[in-house]
């Protein structure tokens, strides 16, 4: 039997998408070894995040309210004093997760299984699926120590669905922040412009763009209908954002966002290791490139040898035609 | 300010896709790939020389040590990042396989209580396990605050604290954070803007990338002292969290790519097809 914690990531006083991905691997690992899974929502706004948290089958929901920005210096020592109770500590491998975790699991003498994409249970022992090396090794973990802290994959956890019924929602105060914390000082969360897309991570379908695209231009005008034809999302390889074409958080790859869609367009991009780490678990694959030796060959289903400038405009009014 | 900057040698990730299991399926294999460094080390390396110099006058302002925890052949990262410019280099001997993040980051400790560095720069990821973590468990260990995957790093204080923008999923996080501290750097950190130490001029712009070794570099690093000794012999706990069960190759992608014609054939087949429209 194992209990599990699910920390909450919390942005604008909401809880991300991810936090759902996490129940999903809380659900999963305690239905397979009869336990049973709490939620903290801990950071601004926990209050109402937590009441939100409410519906999806948790034991109990904890709530944590911790003003300013997010340092891990000011959240790990609460984390760890509640997650000592339990057997698992999840928290999703975002940016914050895969930030966070490592401090937690120090705190706890917990070992970390980061980024994975699977679990199963035999016998009461978890183990654990990463993707490692970019993408080309799968490795199966175990850990050694009492308490584990794992933090999963969005696009590998589909996000759990409210399940109904309402979990006691509880204060929990919070620890003293680490001493740390006196020389870490949070300044500013400075977001990217919300688009009217869906989230990169959440999209069934994803249009991205790369270096072959030329400029921020060739985004907006010439990406952005086929985008917007898909009712999808926009993504970019390293190279499009390093040239200041498109915004950094939109990169998709070993080291930006992981996404698995339905249906996944890659205009103009060469399909280097890292980038196809990000993206080759979409369902089927596109790629527009006017070099038909492009690596992205390997993982492509349709490959459309031709010079994007001329094919985009045309696949973008052939998808309106095909949709009407 | 003394930097001290942690480097792994990994198989070439370049090439990652030629990576191999073992038939039992009890170890991943690399034979035939090249080492490299780990690309965010040789970063993390370009960022704490640009934080420790003038490029200008080009004089330096303090000392920059590499070190690494790995097999003999390490000894050759450490030399290239010290014909970059680093001064000297700890090697400590291990083989890679008794290694997780918990001892390697309790063995930076060690070699952080001997030298006392003002902060320590080190990749956010080594891409050969992706896991992302040792820097994190690092500072824990020490008690010092970490910036992760910090794309800009700006002095200030006179260099006793540094604001660091935070690569996020949502934007950048700017935190400022003082000396002692870990500051675990992104692909970004050698943007030619990303590093201001207030020595440099503002408006001096860095290539794109981490920088090369020159000749004389190369010759210097030969004359450089690397400090080695056993794993054993810091007397740190060397017990592993983690223990893999067995490592499998991905699926392949079944098929290879279908070459279209146009893009009529295209949508044709994306909706008769793969049904995707
Ligand atoms: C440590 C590390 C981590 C990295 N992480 C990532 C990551 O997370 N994500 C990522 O994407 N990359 C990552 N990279 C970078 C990666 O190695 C590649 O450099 C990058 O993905 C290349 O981007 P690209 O395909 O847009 O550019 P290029 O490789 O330059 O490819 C451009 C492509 O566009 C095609 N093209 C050009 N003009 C046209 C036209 N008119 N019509 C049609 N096609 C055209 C070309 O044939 C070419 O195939 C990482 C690198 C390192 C070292
Ligand atoms: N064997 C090692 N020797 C030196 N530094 C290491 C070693 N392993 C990991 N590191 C450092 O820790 C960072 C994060 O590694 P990881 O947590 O394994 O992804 C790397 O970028 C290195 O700076």
């Amino acid at each position: 039997m194992t209990d599990i914690l699910v920390i909450a990531e919390l942005l604008d006083g909401k809880a991300r998408k991810t936090t759902h991905s996490a129940i999903n691997l809380a659900k999963q690992i305690a239905a397979g070894t009869g336990g049973a899974f709490d939620v903290l929502a801990i950071g601004d706004g926990a209050k109402a995040a937590a009441a939100d948290l409410a519906g999806f089958g948790a034991r109990k929901v904890f709530a944590t309210q911790i003003d300013g920005g997010y340092v891990a210096e000011k959240y790990a020592s609460t984390i760890a004093a509640l997650g000592k109770g339990y057997g698992v500590v999840t928290v999703t491998a975002s940016t914050y997760g895969k930030d966070l975790a490592p401090h937690v699991a120090a705190k706890l003498g917990a070992g970390v299984a980061s980024d994975i994409s699977g679990v199963s249970v035999e016998g009461g022992t978890l183990t654990y699926k990463r993707q490692m090396y970019a993408g080309n090794v799968f490795g199966f973990v175990q850990l050694t120590t009492a308490i584990a802290v794992v933090s999963p994959r969005q696009a590998e956890f589909e996000p759990a669905q409210p399940s109904g019924g309402a979990s006691p929602v509880e204060d929990y105060a919070a620890a003293a922040a680490d001493a740390a914390a006196a020389r870490i000082e949070f300044i500013s969360l400075e977001q990217t412009a919300k688009s009217a897309r869906p989230e990169l991570s959440e999209a069934a379908v994803v249009v991205a763009g790369g270096r072959g695209l030329k400029s921020a231009d060739g985004f907006t005008n010439v990406l952005g209908p086929l985008v917007d034809s898909l009712g999808g999302a926009m993504g970019a390889s390293r190279a499009a954002c390093d040239a200041g074409y498109i915004a950094n958080d939109l990169q998709i790859g070993q080291t930006g966002k992981v996404v698995a869609p339905k249906l996944y367009i890659a205009v103009g991009i060469s399909g280097a290791i890292q980038h196809l780490a990000g993206m080759k678990g979409s369902k089927v694959i596109v790629a527009i490139n006017k070099d038909k030796e492009a690596p992205v060959a390997q993982v492509a289903d349709y490959f459309l040898v031709a010079d994007l400038f001329k094919a985009v405009p045309e696949l973008t009014e052939a998808i309106k035609k095909a949709r009407a | 300010m003394k930097i001290l900057v942690p480097v792994k040698r990994v198989a070439d990730p370049e090439n990652a896709n030629k990576v191999k299991v073992a038939p039992d399926g009890s170890r991943v294999t690399t034979d035939g790939l090249e080492w490299k460094i780990n690309p965010f080390d040789e970063y993390a390396v370009e960022a704490a020389l640009r934080l420790n110099e003038n490029a200008k006058s080009a004089e330096r302002l303090g000392e920059t040590i590499v070190a690494s925890i790995g097999g003999k052949d390490a000894a050759q990262t450490l030399r290239q990042t010290l014909a970059m410019g680093a001064d000297r280099a700890v090697h400590i001997l291990a083989e890679d396989d008794a290694l997780d993040s918990f001892v390697v980051a309790r063995a930076l400790k060690a070699i952080v209580d001997k030298e006392q560095p003002d902060v320590v720069v080190m990749g956010k990821q080594a891409v050969d396990g992706d896991s992302n973590t040792a820097g994190q468990i690092l500072g824990e260990l020490l008690g010092w605050p970490v910036a992760s995957f910090a794309a800009s790093i700006e002095t200030s204080d006179g260099g006793k604290s540094f604001i660091v923008g935070r690569e996020v999923d949502t934007g950048v996080l700017k935190v400022k954070i003082t000396a002692p501290c870990v500051i675990t750097v992104d692909l970004r950190i050698v943007a030619p803007g990303s590093v201001k130490n207030g020595a440099t001029p503002a408006e001096h712009a860095y290539g794109e990338g981490a920088r090369y070794a020159s000749l004389k570099g190369i010759m210097a690093a030969k004359k450089k002292p690397i400090d080695e000794q056993p794993l054993a012999g810091l007397g740190v706990d060397v017990t592993t969290t983690t223990k893999y069960t067995k490592f499998e190759l991905p699926p392949a992608r079944k098929g290879g790519a279908k070459f279209v014609a146009d893009v009529n054939e295209l949508v044709a087949l994306l909706k008769s097809e793969a049904k995707v429209l």
